[in-house]
C-alpha cells in the first residue's frame, strides 16, 4: 500500500511536476478549442456540399470521408509532420498538428451532420424555399437545426474523441498534457505526474462522457 | 511533380521497405484482432452482468466504463507501459497495447450494448417472464438478441475507430506498420514508406469502412 502511494500518489513529487502539468493542460486545451471548432464548420461544410447533390461532387466527398475514417489519425500526424517537409512544405508544430486533427475530424462530422440532414424529410426543406426563404436560409434556418438534435449523441462522442486525440501530439513532441507529464515522470523517476495526467483529463471530459451516453442511450431507444 | 514521385512513391525505396511494412501489417492485424476479441466480449459480459442491476458491481461497472472512454487511449498505454512497473507489474509492449485497446473497446461497448439491453421494450420482459422463463433465460433468449441487432450500427464504428489506435503501439515501440514505415523512413531519408503505410492501412479499413456504411443503411432503417 505504502509503495503504491508512494509510486502513484506521491505529493512532493506532485509539487515538482505541476508547473509541468499545467503548461502541459494549457497547450492541450488550445490545440482542443482550435482543432473542434474548425472540424466541425469543415464537415458541416462538407455536408451542405452533399447535400447539393452534384453527382460528381458528391463522389468527390465521400471518397474523403471513407479515407480519411480508414486512416488512424496518427499515420496522418506523422506524414504531415516527416512526409510534407521532403517537399520543402513546413508548418509550425500547432499547425501541422491542427491541420491532421482537423482533415480528420472533418471527415468525421461530415458523415455525422450528412447523416443528419438526410434524417429530415426533403419537404421541409421545399416549404421553406416555398414560402420565399433561399436555399442557404432555408438550410440554416429550417434543415439544420432539426438535423443537428438527430445527431446530437455521435457529434458530443466526436467532440470527445477529437479532444482525447489531442494526445497523439505528444508522439510528435509537442509538450501539451501527455508529454508533460511523461518528461515530469522522467525528471522525478516517479509514476505520480502520469496519473496525475490520467485524472486531469478525467475531470475534463467526464462531464461530456455521461451526456454522451445519456444521448446515445436516448438515440438507440428511438429507433 | 518530380519530388512528389521521387519523395512519396519511389519505386525503389518501396520495394526495399514492403517486406518491413508486410511484417508490421501481420502485427497489426494480429492485435487488431486480439483487441475485438476481448474487447468486445469483455463489453459484453459486462452489460451482461449489469443487466443483474447488482448495486455495487454496478458502481464498479459504471466507472469502468466512464474511465476509460474519458481518458485517451495512449495515456492509458502510458500508464499500463511506464507506470505499472512501478509496483512490480511489467507486460510486454504488444501486451501492453492490447490490454490497452481491450479495455477501452470493453468500456465503449458495454455502454452500447447496455443501451441496447435498456432499449428492448419493457413489454417483451413481461411477456418472457410471464410464460415463465427465469431472469437470465429472459436476457439470454429474449432480450440480447434484440439488443444487439439494435446497436450494430454504432457498434460497427465504434469497434473500427478503436481498432485504427493500434497505430499508437509505434509509440512503446512495438515493431506494427507505423513503426516500420517511420523507422524506414528515417534509414532510407525517404517518406515514401509513409506512403505505403497509409495505402496498407487504408487497405484493410476501407473495406470496414464500406461494411459500416452498408451496416448503418441497412439496420438504420426504421429511424
Amino acid at each position: 500500500m505504502d509503495q503504491i502511494i508512494s509510486s502513484y500518489f506521491n505529493l512532493s513529487v506532485l509539487r515538482q511536476a505541476l508547473p509541468y502539468l499545467q503548461n502541459g493542460l494549457i497547450l492541450t486545451l488550445w490545440l482542443s478549442i482550435s482543432i473542434v471548432p474548425l472540424a466541425m464548420i469543415a464537415g458541416l461544410v462538407i455536408a451542405m456540399l452533399f447535400d447539393l447533390r452534384q453527382k460528381w461532387l458528391n463522389a468527390l466527398l465521400v471518397v474523403y470521408i471513407d479515407l480519411f475514417r480508414a486512416f488512424p489519425p496518427l499515420v496522418l500526424i506523422i506524414f504531415i509532420f516527416f512526409g510534407l517537409p521532403f517537399l520543402g512544405i513546413r508548418f509550425s508544430e500547432f499547425v501541422s498538428f491542427v491541420l491532421a486533427a482537423t482533415l480528420n475530424g472533418a471527415a468525421y462530422f461530415g458523415e455525422i451532420f450528412r447523416a443528419g440532414i438526410a434524417s429530415i424529410p426533403r419537404g421541409q426543406y421545399e416549404a421553406a424555399v416555398a414560402s420565399g426563404l433561399t436555399p442557404l436560409q432555408a438550410m440554416i434556418h429550417v434543415v439544420l437545426p432539426q438535423a443537428i438534435r438527430n445527431v446530437l449523441a455521435p457529434l458530443t462522442g466526436n467532440i470527445i474523441e477529437l479532444v482525447k486525440a489531442t494526445s497523439l501530439a505528444s508522439v510528435v513532441a509537442m509538450p501539451e498534457l501527455l508529454r508533460s507529464a511523461r518528461i515530469a515522470q522522467g525528471n522525478t523517476y516517479n509514476a505520480t505526474p502520469l496519473i496525475a495526467a490520467a485524472v486531469i483529463y478525467l475531470i475534463l471530459l467526464w462531464p461530456a462522457v455521461r451526456l454522451a451516453s445519456r444521448l446515445e442511450r436516448r438515440a438507440i431507444a428511438r429507433r | 511533380m518530380d519530388n512528389i514521385y521521387r519523395y512519396f512513391f519511389n519505386l525503389d525505396v518501396m520495394r526495399q521497405s514492403l517486406p518491413f511494412l508486410l511484417n508490421g501489417l501481420w502485427l497489426t492485424i494480429g492485435i487488431a484482432l486480439m483487441v475485438i476479441a476481448c474487447g468486445l466480449t469483455l463489453g459484453l459480459g459486462l452489460a451482461v452482468v449489469r443487466a443483474f442491476q447488482i448495486r455495487i458491481l454496478n458502481i464498479f461497472i459504471i466507472a469502468f466504463a466512464d474511465i476509460f472512454r474519458a481518458i485517451p487511449a495512449l495515456v492509458i498505454l502510458m500508464l499500463v507501459y511506464f507506470a505499472l512497473p512501478s509496483v512490480g507489474i511489467t507486460f510486454s509492449s504488444i501486451t501492453s497495447v492490447v490490454i490497452t485497446l481491450s479495455l477501452v473497446l470493453a468500456a465503449f461497448s458495454l455502454e452500447i450494448f447496455w443501451a441496447g439491453i435498456t432499449a428492448v421494450n419493457p413489454g417483451q420482459w413481461e411477456a418472457a417472464r410471464s410464460t415463465g422463463l427465469t431472469f437470465t433465460q429472459t436476457l439470454r433468449h429474449v432480450v440480447l438478441g434484440q439488443a444487439i441487432r439494435m446497436v450494430i450500427p454504432p457498434l460497427t464504428n465504434r469497434t473500427i475507430a478503436i481498432t485504427k489506435y493500434t497505430a499508437i503501439a509505434s509509440a512503446v515501440s512495438v515493431p506494427e506498420i507505423l513503426n516500420q514505415a517511420s523507422t524506414q523512413q528515417a534509414q532510407l531519408a525517404n517518406p515514401t514508406p509513409l506512403t505505403l503505410a497509409a495505402i496498407l492501412y487504408i487497405l484493410m479499413f476501407l473495406p470496414l469502412v464500406f461494411l459500416s456504411r452498408y451496416l448503418e443503411h441497412h439496420y438504420g432503417k426504421g429511424r
